[in-house]
């Protein structure tokens, strides 16, 4: 017999599956109903480029502690897919479990002698019951969902209290797929030793009051509640289902009860390129408006980016981070748009990033962009990535401050202009560098004014002068201070104990620079972090890197772009600011961040400064 | 460039339209086009509709992209407020702005450079989608800030001022923006005034996506002898096939006409547009028909104007979204945001 991993309410299940098959819906089952359960669970969906046919594979995490990155290593592997048999098998951790459809018989030269293999013929139960071709497709993946259930210990009721929600008012379909499920779970209880797999789920408390969803519906909810009325945006992975979300939110809240008429406008253009022109155009004459995308989108906006940057119009863009550079790895994640979000567009260019870490940042970030966005005058970014968009996320529940108003930054109107305040569209009247606009139609003889991406003085003439164009370019650098002090701060984390070390990260990091830092800990290794929240940062930032000796940079992508802006924007000693990188295109573990660390800080104690850094 | 402005000073017999503005109201700064451009004279026509529709000079929108017939509307309706954005994408920053505010009137001003190449795509797609505007492209098949390079709305076979002949077919923005769905398409000549002001004016009043096609000759790189976008040529080839009376519902018709020669349209606003026939009998709201029509014109080497094609009662892209009727941008959080309630509900929903 081999080694069998034990575990209670920590472990991984991996499912590998076929695109198109309909096992997402029954896997998403499999862990809600461990969440239903009060214990945390953290999923991800691992997914090609592609419609039908291709592998697919959904990992889930089972973490009480509620450590909610991806671990790595899998602890059960459930093969659904003849196709990537063998990698799957390999993947599996030695003392681990294969679970797999035995219908047809297999040599014993495909599987392993150091892992333990439980056999269910789920094909042959699944044709014996049903006879239409997609109804066995479906239910097979219910009938899986069953047999792990026994296998684990999930709480049957939570499984058909899901199926009751998912299907209310359609009796017979929560009748079939409990039917579905007594069918796996008696198979394995009759046959099969309910000893086997020692990895089982036990009810805990370690959930409370937090929400599970994906963070493009929640960016999208908070476009909404940010009061967005125009969105514009073109299909791209892992964005589209942001545009999405926004119209079904809207469906829901944004239409007059009683024209049933849309108070938000959505207009899928032609390529990126129209997009952002749209939001542009959109927010030019006063509307809160937004794009969602991903890398190559903003390559194609890069032109418009600048011309909102120069003409200071506000524009939100949700990034969706994939795999770079090009068409890149479109279903993986990284975080390697930083550099070319925060420079984008010919010339001196600068832009607001948010970087948020879970859905409900996404939901906070997209709202306060589009507040940002008007205040500054000038494009926001907020940087999203695959691992937070397409994935369910365990995290605390949306807050919202009932007596908020849309803060929309310093627009004259034609009370003001009637009053004889001075209109100068970019004129600096109390030194935050940020100028007063009017909307288009505000009044019959004053304040209209011409915009352009070429310079212009202060009363918006266009003039190559170089000391107008100088003045221009210094008070646009004179807001960019007014945006470090108001967006998004850095949250610091205190080690117990006073160290030499800190570490900076941000975004989908998180939860595994959370996980890596109690690692850390609980070997002797001391470490400060900052999270930081924004671009440009703030003084806190720059304060953070001074107090330590060495600043670990964490970060998804190969050239350290979070480090190079933290270089570009300080005069520091490059030297003591140490890259900590992870991209293949996978999230980040908590394992990998802990040992690099644990490597470099291993290394700092034998080797010199100089030497070390050199 | 366009620094200069005009003086102010109005003289006390201009007389003043049904908005209380004189003529001198819808101006703007003075141009810095070559002297004798056709795009001045395009403005001049704009000015004169705007005047005679008794337009709130604040209540139209100015979009433009890059190059000399981007720059034209700093040159004229002073009091309204302009963009000039990006080469070719003027299309979409227009959209954006009708989408945020439904009330004013967009013109969105362009040339064959900026809509027929760089352009092209975003032209195409502004027409399908209805956008409630009048789009002027001053088109001189030439690349004028540049210098005279051939622009892809030359004809083939024209010759430059240096002496090349055009190689490439041309492209036929009239034609394109009928296919693609402009509910409103008229071609006229900048040195037509009274055929090119009653189009601007119609144009104005459709609600719906209008184009008009201002042949615009380029006095500095396109005006000699071989061009087909000189002045001479442009007068040579004229045939035109309708000019209109536009005559707003307020109006009292004055003039009258024999029997057969008008053709009366009216436009979903309640304006009119008589129709005064030139010759053959030539029906605009036929789509096909007026495709045909205008690429016999191209085969037999006739500049073929006039109101061209036109669908009275236009669908936009307002109502293809079925948005409420006030303009989205006065919107404010009472009516935009769910509230606290709404959000505990969707918390609740995610657990």
């Amino acid at each position: 017999m081999p080694q069998a991993i034990a575990a209670v309410n920590d472990f991984v299940v991996k499912f590998a599956n076929v695109n198109g098959s309909g096992s997402a819906s029954a896997n998403e089952l499999f862990a809600r109903s461990i969440l239903r359960m009060g214990v945390p669970v953290s999923p991800r969906n691992i997914f090609p480029s592609n419609i039908q046919g291709l592998p697919t594979w959904y990992e889930v995490r089972v973490t009480e502690k509620g450590y909610l990155g991806r671990r790595g290593g899998v602890d059960m592997m459930v093969a659904m897919n003849p196709q990537t048999w063998a990698e799957d098998v390999k993947e599996i951790t030695p003392g681990g479990y294969l679970f797999y459809d035995s219908t047809k018989p297999m040599p014993s030269s495909m599987f392993r002698e150091d892992i333990n293999v439980i056999g269910v013929p789920l094909t042959a139960i699944t044709n014996a019951t049903y006879t239409d071709a997609r109804q066995r497709q479906l239910f097979k993946n219910i009938i899986y969902v069953g047999a792990l259930s026994v296998l684990l210990d999930i709480d049957e009721k939570q499984i058909q209290r899901l199926f009751s929600e998912q299907f209310k008012g359609k009796e017979k379909l929560i009748d079939s797929n409990v039917k579905a499920m007594n069918l796996g779970r008696d198979w394995v209880k009759q046959h099969v030793d309910p000893d086997l797999v020692k990895l089982k789920v036990q009810h805990a408390d370690n959930v409370g009051d937090r929400i599970f969803v994906e963070g493009n519906s929640a960016a999208a909810l908070g476009a909404v509640y940010g009061g967005a009325t125009v969105c514009a945006w073109y299909p791209i992975t892992p964005s589209s289902s942001l545009a999405e979300a926004f119209q079904s939110h809207c469906k829901k809240f944004r239409h007059d009860k009683e024209t049933g008429k849309a108070k938000y406008a959505i207009v899928q253009a032609e390529d990126e390129l129209a997009s952002i022109g749209m939001v542009i155009g959109a927010a030019w004459n006063g509307a809160r408006s937004f794009t969602a995308t991903s890398g190559p989108g903003i390559s194609l906006m890069t032109e418009f980016i600048g011309l909102a940057y120069f003409a200071e119009v506000p524009a939100v863009l949700v990034n969706v981070q994939r795999g770079g550079p090009s068409t890149g790895m479109p279903t993986r994640t990284q975080q390697s748009d930083l550099l070319g979000c925060a420079y984008a567009s010919n010339g001196d260019t600068k832009h607001v990033l948010l970087f948020p870490e879970d859905p409900r940042e996404c939901f906070e970030f997209t709202a306060d962009a589009l507040d940002l966005a008007d205040r500054l005058q000038t494009p926001v970014f907020v940087m999203t990535d695959l691992d937070i968009g397409m994935n369910h996320r365990l995290c605390k529940p949306f807050a919202w401050d009932e007596n908020r108003v849309l803060d929309r930054g310093k627009v004259m109107t034609a009370a003001d202009l009637d009053a004889g305040k001075t209109f100068g569209r970019y004129l600096d009247v109390d030194g935050d560098g940020i100028p007063f606009r009017t909307y288009p139609g505000t009044h019959p003889t004053k304040g209209s004014y011409f915009t352009r991406g070429t310079t212009k003085d202060e009363f918006a003439r266009y003039s190559e002068e170089g000391p107008v164009y100088v003045r221009n370019m210094e008070r646009l650098q004179k807001k960019w201070e007014t945006a470090k002090k108001i967006a998004p701060q850095p949250l610091r984390y205190s080690s117990p104990k006073p160290t030499r070390f800190g570490v900076i990260y941000f975004g989908s990091t998180s939860p595994a620079m959370d996980e890596a830092l109690d690692h850390l800990e609980a070997e002797g290794h001391h470490v400060n972090a900052l999270r930081v929240r924004s671009f440009p940062f703030a003084q806190s930032v720059e304060d953070f890197i001074h107090e330590h000796d060495r600043v670990f940079v964490v970060e998804q992508n190969r050239d350290a772009q979070l480090r190079t802006m933290l270089l570009s924007e300080h005069t520091l000693d490059a030297r003591k600011i140490v890259p900590v990188l992870h991209y293949d295109g996978t999230p980040i573990t908590a394992r990998f961040i802990a040992t690099d660390i644990a490597t470099k800080l291993g290394q700092f104690k034998v080797v010199s400064f100089d030497k070390a850094a050199s | 460039m366009t620094y200069i402005a005009k003086p102010r000073l109005h003289h006390p017999s201009l007389v003043k339209n049904k908005a209380g503005f004189t003529r001198r109201d819808y101006e703007g700064a003075v141009s810095t086009l070559c002297a004798g451009c056709g795009h001045d004279s395009i403005s001049a026509a704009i000015i004169q509709a705007c005047y005679e529709l008794d337009i709130l000079p604040h209540q139209v929108a100015k979009l433009s992209g890059i190059g000399c017939s981007s720059k034209a509307p700093t040159y004229f309706v002073g009091a309204s407020h302009g963009f000039n954005t990006v080469h070719g994408r003027m299309p979409s920053v227009m959209t954006g702005a009708n989408l945020a505010n439904r009330d004013l009137i967009y013109m969105g001003v362009s040339g064959d450079g900026d809509s027929a190449s760089i352009g092209l795509g975003q032209f195409a797609h502004v027409m399908r989608r209805g956008v409630n505007m009048t789009y002027i492209v001053m088109n001189n098949g030439v690349y004028g800030l540049t210098k005279g390079q051939f622009s892809a709305t030359a004809d083939k076979g024209s010759i430059s001022k240096k002496g090349v002949s055009n190689p490439d077919s041309s492209i036929d923005m009239v034609s394109l923006a009928i296919l693609m769905g402009a509910t409103f398409v008229g071609r006229s000549f900048s040195g037509d005034k009274h055929q090119l002001v009653p189009l601007i004016k119609a144009a104005m009043a459709h609600k719906g996506a209008a184009f008009l096609d201002v042949i615009s000759p380029c006095v500095a790189f396109n005006n000699h002898s071989g061009s087909t976008k000189s002045y001479d040529y442009v007068r040579e080839h004229n045939e035109a096939l309708n000019r209109i009376d536009f005559i707003e519902t307020r109006e009292e018709i004055t003039t009258s006409y024999d029997p057969g020669t008008t053709k009366t349209v009216q436009q979903h606003d309640g304006s009119i547009l008589r129709l005064r026939k030139l010759g053959e009998d030539y029906d605009p709201s036929d789509k096909v028909a007026a495709v045909k029509r205008v690429q016999e014109g191209l085969h037999a080497g006739e500049v073929v104007t006039g109101l061209l094609y036109v669908d009275p009662t236009p669908s936009d892209l307002h109502a293809n979204l079925n948005t409420v009727d006030v303009p989205l941008n006065t919107l404010n959080a009472p009516e935009l945001c769910p509230g606290t309630s709404a959000l505990d509900k969707i918390n609740a929903s995610l657990r």
